[in-house]
């Protein structure tokens, strides 16, 4: 046999399994990256995907009920309700102000359905520039 | 003070530029003090930048607030050590670490290959400070760690500063960012040599030798740092994992797969002439990866749970990336020449196609990393939307190739150079398939069903019989001569030809790994809201709540919740999950109780009081065979450290035998 052929086959072999499974991956795992406003504008069809819904947590709407956590995310004016009923616990740098990234559904009763949240304290990891106003203790 | 700081950057800046200069002056009018002039402002790079870090430092300790950085990352409750550890807290000060760092690996790497590579060094050199150039563009003119608070045209004394993320207030703060960023960093130094041989067309293979050996150090700091990273998610983050696909984690994986990748092909140039081009391009890869993984993490250009301030920082890494490979690419094209190989591929059941496989499937699996991550920029820009890819995606492509790989890891070893017989591949495989089988199907009749876990096990168990059985089989032959036990003998084994058999002790240490990433598979959890003093059940463990208990200090607030654990009425002691309050940021954190066993660990986190404040919410998780991930670490460590030593023989056998050279007969080095 060639040599060409007997080392190109295997490798075909082997990035066409791994290509394959990657597809598959992204098919099954894509979510859509949308802001609230976006997420309004989608109509009907924001119900049968996966999405991933960014804003800050509404102040004092965080409720716990048995393993479910409601709460509001709000960008501007606009608000979203959320249940949260997944298995990992919340990070911690979920709380009221933080920045918050829900994956989830929404539901057809616009309340929107996460299984995971991620969060950023509302400092981040680093004071964003622009927060950095210094205090005179003076004043 | 901060005068003095930001003076050093500048100047460190003037002397790197003009270490390039006389560098390749000095090299091109054959005028050695210019070259050896270039060479100690290396060290004064050096000494320029760590003094700017002594002043960053002091004022961090000493807790000048009226500088911007210190207000920022420090304050006054912290610990001095996580003071000192602010230095790498923040953009600007991890920035300047970075080039303290580079800094530091170029004077050890002028130091020591002064006298070596005479032709190569300027290039070396001019590489090195290219590098340090770029970074303290950054440091100096765009995200000045030495900047003071302001107000109108006065600078402002605040009393206390902001203190550094509770998250990061952990021990391994202190270590694991360096550890990453000497793997980040050391990365530089194969790629300054693999440049450097490029333009001056180095016959030779001494060049590569010191490659591989830095390369070997900076993998196992990446090594380190990527693990010390995850123990630090799995016990700090209290979300039980402690990998998550994080655009950040991914960053770090990246040129570790790579290094991984060229460790390994490394050995067919060295023994046989091939691959020579390929090696290149892994060296470069690695190198633009490392610039490409401090870009995600500084520049916010994804999201991620780690990502910093967003920055237009992106820019100039981009800028610094694209003329970097340009300018490799078109090296490498023209020199394509001098890279001929010596040898050709033979056979696919041969060492050299295993290597090729293994090269492959680590690339794959790179490419597979990368896209993922970038997936939401690529998609936008294809299609306008941004769509992530998360956790799922990864482990679905991932775990096949992980599996193969671990493959290729008992096989390769094994498997003779040039081509293989059936008869010999029998003869090798039999006893560890045999027992990798017993195992899998043990499992299975004990109730094991999940798929990957299986293979899994049936993996781990052949490559750790192939390893097992090589010692055995060198040591017999030992113990046979000299007649010493064969403990003695392995040790004598190891000793005579380090960097096979620590490479071995490699693999089997990432075997254990395998074993602990495998009891994923096998996780249990539950969250309930309960009472004090009730009980509750997961697995075998019963958990008895106590009543909580509450207390201030001057960083943080907390409440401590004690759970007795008995397991089958075996009284295993007191976890006491943490809750905190940390007072400068009001960041409330989660200090998780794990009773680490070899089986499994049993893991507690106290999330806070339920609405009404009556009950406590505690998270229960049973993590089976998670510490054998750190031992497989440290067996790791152990065979690093081993393939570092010299052989206590140094004659190069295995290029005469391969391809029977006459001249090289038995060639004793130096």
């Amino acid at each position: 046999m060639n040599k060409y052929i007997k080392f190109g086959l295997p490798i075909a072999a082997i990035l066409g399994t791994l290509g394959w499974l990657a597809a598959g991956g992204i098919s099954d795992t894509k979510t859509y990256y949308k802001s609230i406003a976006e997420l309004n504008q989608m109509g009907p069809q924001a119900q049968d995907k996966r999405l991933r819904v960014g804003g800050d947590v509404a102040p004092n709407s965080i409720t716990r009920e048995g393993r479910d956590v409601k709460f509001v995310l709000m960008q501007d004016q606009l608000r979203l309700p959320v249940v949260y009923s997944g298995i990992d616990p919340l990070p911690d740098t979920f709380k009221d102000g933080a920045q918050a990234l829900a994956d989830g559904k929404l539901g057809t009763d616009g309340v929107f359905r996460a299984s995971k949240i991620q969060a950023k304290c509302a400092s981040k990891y680093e004071a964003a520039p622009s927060s950095a106003k210094p205090v005179n203790p003076n004043s | 003070m901060e005068n003095i700081g930001s003076l050093a950057i500048l100047l460190a800046f003037c002397f790197a530029i003009y270490s390039i200069a006389a560098s390749l002056a000095g090299k091109w009018a054959k005028r050695p003090f210019l070259v050896l002039s270039g060479e100690r402002a290396v060290y004064c790079v050096w000494a320029l930048l760590s003094t700017a870090a002594g002043v960053l430092i002091y004022s961090l300790i000493s807790g000048d607030y009226r500088m911007t950085y210190v207000w920022a990352h420090s304050n006054h409750a912290m610990p001095t050590i996580y003071k000192f550890a602010s230095w790498w807290g923040g953009q600007e000060g991890s920035l300047l670490f970075w080039s303290w760092l580079l800094a530091t690996y170029s004077g050890v790497v002028v130091y020591r290959s002064r006298r070596r590579f005479r032709d190569m060094m300027p290039y070396v050199t001019s590489v090195l400070m290219a590098t340090q150039a770029f970074f303290l563009i950054l440091v100096a003119f765009v995200a000045k760690p030495f900047n003071v608070l302001e107000e109108g045209r006065l600078i402002v004394n605040v009393g206390d500063g902001q203190g550094l993320n509770p998250l990061l207030q952990y021990w391994t703060m202190v270590i694991h960012p360096p550890m990453l960023y000497l793997g980040y960093v050391g990365f530089t130094v194969p790629f300054a040599f693999a440049i450097a041989s490029l333009i001056t067309k180095q016959p030779g293979e001494e060049w590569i030798k010191t490659t591989r050996r830095w390369t070997l150090v900076t993998w196992l700091f990446q090594t380190t740092g990527i693990l010390l990273g995850a123990g630090w998610a799995y016990a700090v983050l209290g979300w039980g994992g402690y990998w998550g696909w994080d655009p950040v984690e991914n960053a770090s994986l990246l040129p570790w797969i790579t290094a991984t990748a060229f460790l390994h092909s490394v050995m067919m140039q060295e023994k046989k002439g091939m691959m020579k081009v390929w090696n290149i391009v892994l060296v470069s890869t690695t190198f633009f990866l490392c610039i490409f993984g401090t870009m995600l993490t500084r520049s916010g250009v994804v999201n991620s749970v780690h990502a910093f301030a967003q920055s237009s920082i992106g820019t100039y890494f981009s800028t610094f990336l694209a003329m970097g490979i340009a300018g490799t690419v078109f090296l490498i094209l023209s020199r394509l020449n001098y890279l001929k190989s010596e040898a050709q591929l033979e056979s696919v059941l041969s060492r050299e196609s295993t290597f090729l496989f293994n090269n492959l499937i680590l690339l794959a699996s790179c490419f597979a990393v990368l896209w993922g991550t970038l997936f939401p920029v690529i998609s936008e820009a294809v299609t306008g939307e941004k769509i992530t890819v998360d956790a799922p995606f990864f482990n679905r492509v991932e775990i096949p190739i992980a599996m193969f790989l671990l493959l290729l890891t008992g096989v390769g070893p094994l498997i003779a150079w040039r081509k293989s017989s059936f008869e010999s591949l029998k003869k090798a495989f039999t006893w560890p398939l045999v027992s990798g089988v017993a195992v899998a199907a043990g499992l299975a009749a004990l109730g094991v069903h999940h798929i990957y876990a299986l293979v899994s096990f049936l993996l781990c168990t052949f490559v750790a019989v192939t390893v097992f059985m090589e010692f055995v089989k060198g040591a017999n032959a030992i113990r046979q001569k000299s007649g010493t036990n064969l403990a003695t003998a392995m040790v004598e084994l190891t000793h005579r030809n380090t960097r096979r058999y620590g490479g071995y002790l490699v693999h089997m240490g990432i075997v254990i790994m395998f074993i602990g990433f495998t009891g994923k598979a096998f996780d249990k959890d539950t969250t309930v809201e309960v009472n004090p003093n009730s009980a509750l059940k997961i697995g075998a463990y019963q958990l008895r709540v106590g009543s909580v208990e509450e207390g201030q200090n001057e960083d943080y607030q907390w409440s401590r919740l004690p759970v007795d654990v008995t397991k089958n009425g075996e009284d295993l002691g007191t976890l006491e999950p943490e809750h905190r309050v940390y007072l400068a940021q009001k960041q409330p954190t989660s200090e998780v109780a794990i009773r680490r066993n070899l089986n499994e660990d049993v893991y507690l986190n106290f999330a806070g009081m339920s609405a009404d404040g009556q009950r406590a919410v505690l998270q229960a998780y049973v993590f089976p065979l998670v510490t054998w991930i750190w031992i497989g670490y440290w067996v790791v460590f152990m065979g690093t450290l081993i393939c570092l030593t010299p052989s206590k023989s140094r004659l190069i056998w295995a290029r005469t035998q391969v391809v029977g050279v006459a001249e090289k007969h038995a060639d004793v080095q130096n």
